[in-house]
């Protein structure tokens, strides 16, 4: 068993994996279409048109793929460490909310570029500072990263309710449906024909980046991984885990309140009270479907977006719920647990 | 009668048990004893099913038996009560006895403890939270319960560690009743003196063979001989580096008292000096572990102090890294990172700066790897390593500036070649002002390569002698209880 | 504000019937040391499947027993690869969370907001003529006198069975159940199962009873991460598990009552109430470890320990 990995074996085992992964994943799916009595070819191509049909739909495809790539950057951080981070949640609402502050701050008279700046860094600072709390709630508190995550997304929801129904309401009367528009200087630039600003792309593809370099070239980076093997062997090296692993849930806290404030600037241009629209549990599955590898993050983000995406068409031409996308993602994380786990079960009984 | 014929077992590529023979008759105490890891456990587990075995037959009373769970052994009558309690701390006494029955009757099975109880003297208050209650007394639940389900083949695995003199006397007076009810006993200890108090019979077992059978009278000599392999082996003895710096103080504890652990630290105070090699001899858990995590600042005592190079000792956070390293007994879990390669453990213990090139690391992990000869490249996880390999992974980690270096068991679980390049390795690491202190439960290691040595038992030192000063026999009676502190 | 008590607490009883099952569901199978993350999904594509068999057979009952096997099947879904197989429990509940609840909005959507049958409510002959409790508790669908049941039920089983000391064995020291002859994967799928049922049935109430009918929202969205909440505020024992269940019921309602009087408190803080509160409680019990006095004696004297070995899973070597 001391033999090392070659670079040849792993792609070809992992060809295996994702081959297996998908033909139980779709397999299953298109089984239950039969059933049903719907073709999945239909489904397919009604999917793949409403996803790149047109460049209007594409940009929706990327506009998805943004806040989603966002929020599994903050993921990898907190997976690495060993943490279920799923208030991810709470932490995209509040930097959702900590943008909103300083979008609706303009009094302070600055330039509307350095104030969308500014305001993103506020997201960034108040989505880490929720997922530091959850950090210390287990670190000094003794709760498990998962109740008090859950428990803080819940509260997140609530605060965002309160402040549109509360002190952020629209002029006039309070409703559902989010706060004031922002001024027009306020939004993030979108190209005429575009649906998604250029602005927020390369911010995502930056926040990978800078996610793929931190974690694999540098000392913290490794460190966090370090924790997330073996937090008992971590004082052997000096590092103490309960603190690289509020680091981690600060950072990655942090880059999934940018997710939450490129919806403000670049998306609705408000304060809503389903702001997060689930992209957090979603970039979740993907995660867990790269298993919690960074490099297939971006390209799983990519199909999940389109599923999303083109899912939109399938009650137009076919008459069917768009849930239909969520269900073959499901499926597919499901799927990869299973194979995942029986690969783990037969090298360990090997 | 129990037989116990040719029972091999493999774990992976570690064969644990290589043929193991023994018979056990009913209304005798049988005696089982052997060195740490000479598979004395492991046995006991397969003949209860707990554990699989590899091959070999258990044949109760002429008919060969599967074994393949717990229950079937249960219910030809083999009951055991393992080392480390097997029960259910959070549940109620009562609960606990009744687990595993076939019935639930609380109400009956409260009488029946009650008169148990009273046939042997215990006090046991069934509604009380298991977790509350002394090791003696879980096990003393435990005997009652066997007794309860009807087992006319009690094992017991080392059930003196950890309980007083009083349940002591009450457990040995149980057994001595149950013997003469006609019980078969298998009593596994590595304390000579039960053995001699109580059995009819003792096998003794060395990695993992049975190498010595002895009735009533025993011979004493020739057990521990057994025992401890006094053949000697090929001694690639050091010269002693008697180097110490007079009045240099490597490491200092103070009347230092522990709760942790199986025996915990009772009133340990000692000085270890610049130069030296310490080895702490004793049977698991007597306090060795507690020591050495407590001289690292893994824990801290309840009582006393720990000064280790001049300090309190705490994890070493910052400017004073790199002054002292632990590697502990269990490698993988404790000490390595699942999932790593050897380039992350160098970067991750060596000075490292904050941003890492594609090539960082790779030149020195390289060199380690030749000079440790590793056998794995830069890139291989830590979990692919054999043991060895992993050891010596560990011992290429300490920085050259180390002072202290604090072991487990240094050599467990590898051969001969590599016990022997370990050694050298670490007497070349031995820094002028350092020391080196490590637990082992090979005396034979202890005589060989320290210079001085301490007996734990206990959690209390019963001998601290230059090993020059000793013997391999007087080490022995001191981790198994027989030398009081002169 | 006019709030007459005997319909308050017979509304509480009726809304709290299905977190109450789908709470002991979750104890249940917890007790055990397995976490059933799906919950949240489970209720929904149950609810879904009981309203859609109930409408095709005009049979509310063999729409609630289809809910309970819905909901047995995903929890073997869970056990097969959380236990069996060994992988995190948390990351395969989480992955069904969302399966189930897509699956449930995806197969539903064609019978959405359609008149089906439902459970109507059954007055006990002679109980419910009583003043105020007959009103209050014997008035009700046989749904909910199913969720009266099963709290006394499951205690029962928890505490006075043998099946109920294996099951918390298991949870406590799978190591220690196996060397007594119990086989901890076995009682653990069944203890899973076991829990997924009581959880489908929360779905069936949802549909058949206390929101009947379907659609996209349900309004039963969200209870299961409530109940899991509710699991450990209740400190895995069925019967304070159950007061949380009541608790909750009672906040929900009111928001309801509540919205008129004080309109600036959105009646979303009600229902998330139980979060906070179920965090601050956690908070409480740990920092009242190993601390003296009468308060930290009270705190341990009401709150239990989960058990021991909750999601670590077992293996024999």
């Amino acid at each position: 068993m001391n033999s090392t990995r070659n670079l040849p074996q792993m792609l070809l085992g992992q060809a295996r994996d994702i081959l297996l992964i998908s033909l139980l994943a779709l397999g299953a799916v298109c089984c239950l279409l039969l059933a049903l009595g719907i073709s999945p070819a239909d489904i397919a191509s009604t999917l793949a048109t409403g996803a790149v049909g047109s460049w209007l739909k594409f940009n929706h495809v990327l506009t998805v793929w943004v806040p989603l790539l966002l929020c599994c950057c903050g993921l990898l951080f907190t997976f690495r460490a060993g943490l279920w981070n799923i208030g991810i949640e709470g932490q995209v609402i509040l930097g959702a909310i900590g943008t909103t502050l300083l979008l609706r701050a303009d009094s302070l008279g600055l330039p509307p570029s350095l104030l969308i700046g500014l305001a993103l860094c506020a997201g960034f600072i108040s989505g880490g500072l929720w997922g530091g709390f959850a950090g210390l709630l287990k670190n000094r508190g003794g709760v498990n990263e998962i109740f008090g995550g859950l428990g803080l997304n819940f509260v997140a929801q609530g605060f965002i309710l309160w402040l549109i129904l509360g002190p952020w309401k629209r002029e006039g009367i309070a409703s559902m449906s989010g706060t004031d528009l922002f001024a027009r200087e306020l939004w993030m630039y979108t190209p005429p024909g575009w649906r998604v600003a250029p602005a927020s792309i390369v911010i995502a593809i930056c926040a990978f980046l800078v996610t793929w370099y931190i974690l694999s070239r540098t000392r913290f980076g490794l460190r966090v991984k370090a924790v997330g093997a073996n937090p008992a062997a971590a004082p052997l090296y000096s590092i103490r885990p309960d603190r690289t692993g509020l680091a981690a849930m600060i950072l990655g806290g942090g880059i999934a309140g940018i997710a939450g404030g490129l919806q403000v600037t670049c998306v609705y241009h408000r304060l809503l009270p389903p702001i997060s629209s689930g992209y957090g549990y979603l970039a979740l599955l993907v995660v867990m479907l790269a298993n919690y590898k960074a490099g297939p993050v971006p390209i799983i983000c990519l199909l999940f977006a389109a599923l999303a995406a083109g899912s939109i068409q399938l009650p137009i031409t076919l008459q069917l719920d768009s849930s239909l996308s969520g269900v073959i993602q499901g499926a597919c994380v499901v799927a990869a647990l299973l194979v995942y786990g029986w690969r783990k079960s037969r090298k360990g009984g090997a | 009668m129990l037989e116990i014929i040719e029972i091999t077992k493999h774990f992976g590529p570690v064969q644990a048990l290589k043929g193991v023979t023994l018979t056990a008759r009913p209304g005798s105490i049988h005696g089982i004893v052997g060195e740490n890891g000479a598979g004395k456990s492991t046995l006991m587990k397969i003949v209860t099913g707990y554990q699989s075995r590899t091959d070999g037959t258990i044949r109760l009373d002429g008919q060969d038996m599967a074994m393949a769970s717990p229950r079937e052994a249960a219910e030809s009558g083999i009951g055991m009560l393992y080392q480390e309690p097997l029960d259910f701390p959070q549940l109620s006494v009562l609960d606990n006895f009744i687990a595993g029955a076939d019935a639930f009757e609380p109400d009956v099975q409260k009488a029946v403890l009650a008169s148990l109880q009273v046939g042997f003297g215990f006090h046991l208050d069934p509604r009380q939270k298991m977790q509350e209650l002394t090791v003696g007394e879980r096990q003393q639940l435990e005997l009652l319960r066997l007794i309860r389900n009807g087992a006319r083949i009690l094992i017991l695995d080392e059930p003196t560690t950890g309980i007083s003199t009083r349940q002591k006397s009450q457990l040995f007076s149980a057994l001595k009743k149950l013997r003469e009810d006609g019980a078969t006993i298998l009593l596994v200890s590595h304390k000579i003196d039960e053995i001699e108090q109580l059995c009819d019979e003792v096998t003794v077992l060395r990695a993992g063979l049975t190498v010595a059978w002895q009735q009533q009278p025993f011979d004493r000599r020739k057990l521990l001989s057994a025992m401890f392999d006094t053949v000697p082996q090929q001694n690639d003895t050091a010269p002693k580096v008697a180097t110490s710096v007079p009045g240099k103080s490597v490491l200092v504890f103070d009347e230092v008292h522990s709760s942790v652990g199986r025996s915990g630290m009772k009133g340990i105070t000692i000085t270890i000096g610049a130069g030296e090699i310490v080895g702490l001899a004793g049977v698991d858990g007597s306090g060795q572990s507690v020591f050495l995590k407590a001289a690292y600042g893994l824990l801290a005592p309840e009582q006393g102090n720990v000064t280790t190079l001049g300090r309190i000792p705490g994890p070493e956070y910052g400017s004073t890294k790199n002054e002292k390293v632990f590697l502990p007994s269990d490698r993988l879990s404790e000490a390595l990172f699942p999932g790593l390669s050897i380039r992350e453990h160098h970067l991750l213990a060596g000075e490292t700066p904050q941003f890492l090139a594609r090539n960082s690391g790779i030149s020195q992990t390289q060199q380690a790897i030749a000079t440790a000869s590793i056998r794995g490249s830069v890139n291989t996880q830590v979990e692919d390593l054999s043991g060895g390999n992993q050891q010596r992974l560990l011992l290429s980690l300490i920085p050259p500036q180390t002072q202290l270096i604090l072991m487990e068991n240094p050599t467990r679980g590898l051969d001969v070649q590599s016990a022997a390049w370990t050694w050298r390795y670490l007497r070349e690491r031995l820094h002028p002002e350092g020391a080196i202190v490590f637990a082992s439960p090979e005396l034979e290691e202890i005589l060989s390569q320290a210079t001085r040595v301490l007996a734990f038992y206990n959690g209390k030192i019963l001998l601290d002698k230059k090993t020059s000063e000793t013997s391999q026999e007087e080490i022995s009676l001191a981790i198994t209880g027989q030398l009081n502190r002169p | 504000m006019d709030i007459n008590l005997t319909a308050l607490v017979a509304a509480i009883a009726v809304m709290s019937a299905p977190v109450v099952l789908a709470a002991l569901g979750e104890t249940i199978t917890e007790k055990a040391g397995v976490v059933n993350l799906s919950l949240d999904g489970t209720i929904l594509l149950a609810a879904m499947v009981s309203f859609v068999v109930a409408f095709e057979t005009r049979s509310p009952v063999l729409g609630a027993l289809a809910g309970a096997g819905t909901g047995a099947i995903v929890a073997a879904i869970v056990a097969a690869i959380g236990v069996q197989l060994g992988q995190s429990q948390v990351a395969v509940g989480f992955a069904l969370t969302f399966l189930c609840r897509d699956l449930a909005y995806f197969l539903g959507s064609g019978h959405s907001r359609v008149e089906g049958p439902q459970f109507e409510p059954l007055p006990v002959p002679l109980l419910s003529e009583l003043p105020l409790l007959g009103k209050a508790f014997f008035s009700h669908s046989i749904l909910v006198y199913l969720s009266f049941i099963a709290i006394p039920l499951c205690a029962y089983l928890m505490y006075r069975t043998r099946w109920g000391l294996i099951i918390r064995s298991v949870g406590e020291n799978p190591e220690a159940a196996w060397a007594r002859g119990i086989n901890p994967i076995m009682v653990r799928m069944a203890a899973t199962i076991g829990g997924g049922a009581m959880v489908g049935l929360a779905g069936a109430t949802y549909s058949l009873s206390v929101k009947p009918g379907w659609g996209h929202p349900q309004g039963c969205e969200g209870i299961g991460w409530i109940a899991l909440a509710l699991v450990i505020f209740g400190s895995w024992n069925p019967t304070r598990v159950v007061v949380g269940a009541y608790l909750f019921g009672l906040l929900q309602l009111m928001g309801i009552y509540f919205q008129d009087a004080f309109t600036t408190i959105p009646p979303q803080i009600f229902q998330v109430a139980p979060f906070p509160l179920m965090i601050f409680t956690l908070v409480i019990i740990h920092f009242s470890h190993g601390k003296k006095g009468v308060l930290a004696r009270w705190v341990r004297m009401f709150s239990g320990k989960p058990p021991k070995a909750m999601g670590r899973p077992y293996r024999r070597n």
